[in-house]
């Protein structure tokens, strides 16, 4: 089981690391997209400073959703999908591998860049730290929820926007904890509960969307 | 729409002894698609070293029935009995024993061909040392295409590598091959033929599709003509 | 074997039967809306804070509860759908969506005109507004992917996985935004909080939630009925139920 699960989450890394540019281009868009907002809003620090937790958010949800269709896009296309439906090991296990995968190479790039871009905004010290531990709990929910809607959309037309019109109403419960803990710690309030609250709701989702994604992906390949 | 479903035998059949329990059963089987009947009341079994070779013109069910056996398509009606149980049961235990070859060839296009083939093994529950998948690779006829990456290859080398599978070590009794034929040469047919034929030998069970007379001696063949 | 009859089936004689039903629920939510209507505005008392403008609860609440509970009925529909494979219940979730949808907008709008006099703008973020909004986009979203599917049977079981997904998350969304925005009004009805209300006032808005009851039932039937159609076209029985009708229909 464990093999089967190593497979599916190194063929998933190996070919990001053939592809790099694929990934890179999520993370650029992050990048980009954060840096337009003071472009739009003006460069007055205090305004910045308290929109910062939700832009970096808003702009992570964003970058997330973009690297969905590519958890099961090219495998769907290339028969792979009908090979780890067939597999001998629980389908939902292999989905969680895949789900992995797309974490690692599209959530921690996220939050590894998030305390520079806090630097832009004008966050500090406990605040760039919150920020970074908030995105390192909630990306995970990211890629697992995202997953479910990546799977569902497969083989549906317009399957593009289809996912951002599934995916990020259910983001909004991540995008309101993350960004609530780095701003309760701007308010002088103790950002604990959140931060608690993102790990649940990372539990939860562990917990649960893998048999969705699993569900869905066995209707895709009817 | 009645669908009538013939199974006729070929020469080489050996009637088989009603005591063997097959290992393979079709129950009832019924397939609609796009609100029409494909076909409804399939029933077929299969015996150890036999193999089925499923017939129709273009659109007559033939890729269905081939996934709904494997369990990637539900049936509207009926089922699909392994070693004497519904196959859906059982489902990891029935997987492992079921080598499925479908028109896609499910390779990853910048993996090379031999991470590929190991990774697939991985999956599978198998492992494939480098050695393995070389020595599968020359039973394919592409012994030298190890290294490349499958984007570079063409269409008759993928399909040999997609089909190096079927060298792989493992048991896998039930092998359920969509025209595995298709885009090979000559050569590539009768290695394909031959390795068919042992994996016939061996006690295994195979269902195939394919729209080019194959011939393969020596094993017991049924034909299923959908219509 | 039984289960599969049923489900050749029952679409078969549901049609009839949805039709049968269809005229009395109109019926009854014409009485009822009848009946809300004139106690909302004749006879209960005007408000001594909100004066007149209040009464718009009468369609606001009813249809804020009817666009939550519907998307609770469609998600279920949707589940025994997907777990018993029965066909008409996922047509009846796929029937429900657009009335749901039309219940949350109708929430969203009347909310919308209530706060431009009691709150002084026609938008705030108010926890129950905002939930509202983000249940519309639920709603959206599963008529979205139904229609994007071209098989119906799978759009059936990608929408009951979806809305599966979404009931479990409606109650996370809506303590995430309660949590995210503290200052909200108090829901105006509850079982523990019921005297701050004139007993006319509840009684006509449970009327109208009636109403709404009814007509939800009456759409959503209507459109079973379309949809039943649609995706029988091949069955003999619907061929013999609408060839009479277009013969009688062109002359």
């Amino acid at each position: 089981m464990a093999a089967a699960f190593g497979a599916v989450f190194m063929r998933d890394i190996l070919q990001a690391w053939r592809r790099r540019s694929d990934w890179l281009n999520a993370l650029v868009f992050f990048v980009i997209v954060t840096s337009l907002f003071p472009l739009g809003v003006g460069a007055d620090p205090k305004l910045l400073k308290a929109m910062a937790p939700g832009v970096v958010w808003v702009a992570a949800l964003l970058a997330a959703m973009l690297s969905l269709p590519r958890v099961f896009g090219s495998d769907h296309a290339d028969g792979t999908l009908e090979q780890l439906a067939l597999a001998p090991q629980p389908l939902p296990l292999l989905v969680l591998a895949k789900v992995s995968a797309h974490w690692l190479l599209s959530g921690l790039p996220l939050a590894l860049v998030a305390p520079v871009l806090g630097l832009q905004f004008g966050l500090e010290g406990t605040a760039i730290a919150l920020l970074f531990v908030a995105l390192l709990l909630g990306t995970p929910c990211l890629s697992l929820i995202g997953a479910v809607a990546a799977a569902l959309t497969l083989g549906a037309r317009g399957a593009g926007v289809l996912v951002a019109l599934l995916v990020l109403p259910l983001y909004i419960p991540v995008l309101i904890f993350g960004a609530g803990a780095v701003e309760a710690w701007e308010a002088g309030t103790a950002p604990g509960a959140y931060l608690s609250l993102l790990a649940a709701g990372f539990l939860l989702a562990l917990a649960l969307t893998p048999w969705a994604t699993a569900a869905a992906v066995r209707v895709a390949l009817e | 729409m009645a669908v009538a479903v013939a199974i006729i035998a070929s020469k080489f059949i050996v009637p088989a002894p009603l005591s063997t329990a097959a290992l393979l059963e079709v129950r009832d089987l019924a397939c609609v698609r796009g609100g029409k009947p494909l076909f409804r009341a399939l029933s077929f079994t299969v015996q150890e070293g036999e193999l089925l070779w499923v017939e129709g013109r273009n659109g007559a069910g033939k890729t269905s029935l081939l996934r709904l056996v494997c369990g990637l398509a539900e049936p509207d009606g009926g089922e699909v009995r392994w070693r004497g149980a519904p196959a859906r049961a059982q489902r990891e235990g029935f997987l492992g024993e079921l080598l499925y070859l479908g028109h896609l060839n499910a390779l990853k296009d910048d993996l090379s061909v031999m991470e590929n083939l190991r990774l697939a093994a991985r999956l599978a529950g198998t492992d494939a040392s480098r050695a393995d998948v070389e020595a599968a690779l020359a039973e394919a006829g592409i012994g030298a295409l190890g290294a490349r990456a499958v984007r570079t290859l063409s269409q008759g080398q993928r399909r040999r590598a997609a089909l190096a599978r079927l060298w792989l070590p493992g048991t896998r009794p039930l092998w359920i091959l969509d025209e595995p034929f298709s885009a090979l040469d000559a050569e590539a047919v009768q290695r394909l033929a031959a390795c068919i034929a042992a994996h016939m030998h061996g006690g295994g069970v195979a269902l195939l599709t394919t729209h080019q007379e194959v011939p393969l001696p020596g094993a017991r063949v049924r034909r299923l003509a959908l219509h | 074997m039984a289960i599969r009859i049923f489900q050749f089936s029952s679409p078969q004689t549901f049609y009839p039967l949805a039709g049968r039903l269809i005229p009395l629920f109109w019926v009854l939510a014409a009485l009822f809306s009848a009946a809300g209507l004139y106690t909302g505005f004749f006879v209960a008392p005007t408000d001594f804070q909100q004066g007149e403008v209040y009464r718009i609860i009468f369609i606001h609440v009813p249809a804020a509860w009817m666009s939550m509970f519907i998307y609770l009925v469609m998600a279920g529909w949707a589940a025994v759908g997907l777990v018993l494979n029965t066909r008409l219940s996922s047509m009846m979730a796929q029937a429900l969506a657009p009335t749901g949808a039309l219940m949350t907008f109708i929430a969203l709008w009347t909310g919308s005109l209530w706060g431009r006099p009691t709150w002084g703008t026609w938008w705030v973020w108010d926890a129950r507004l905002t939930s509202e909004l983000i249940l519309l986009f639920l709603y959206l979203g599963f008529m979205a992917l139904q229609a994007s599917i071209d098989d119906p049977r799978r759009a059936d079981k990608a929408g009951a996985i979806l809305a599966m997904v979404g009931v479990v998350n409606v109650p996370i969304i809506y303590f995430s935004v309660k949590w995210w925005n503290t200052l909200h009004q108090g829901a105006s009805v509850s079982l523990t909080r019921a005297p701050s209300m004139a007993s006319d006032m509840l009684t006509g808005m449970l009327l109208m939630a009636l109403a709404f009851w009814m007509y939800a039932i009456a759409a959503a039937l209507m459109r079973v009925q379309s949809i039943i159609l649609e995706r029988e076209r091949h069955a003999g029985w619907v061929k013999d139920l609408l060839e009479p009708a277009a013969v009688k229909g062109s002359p």
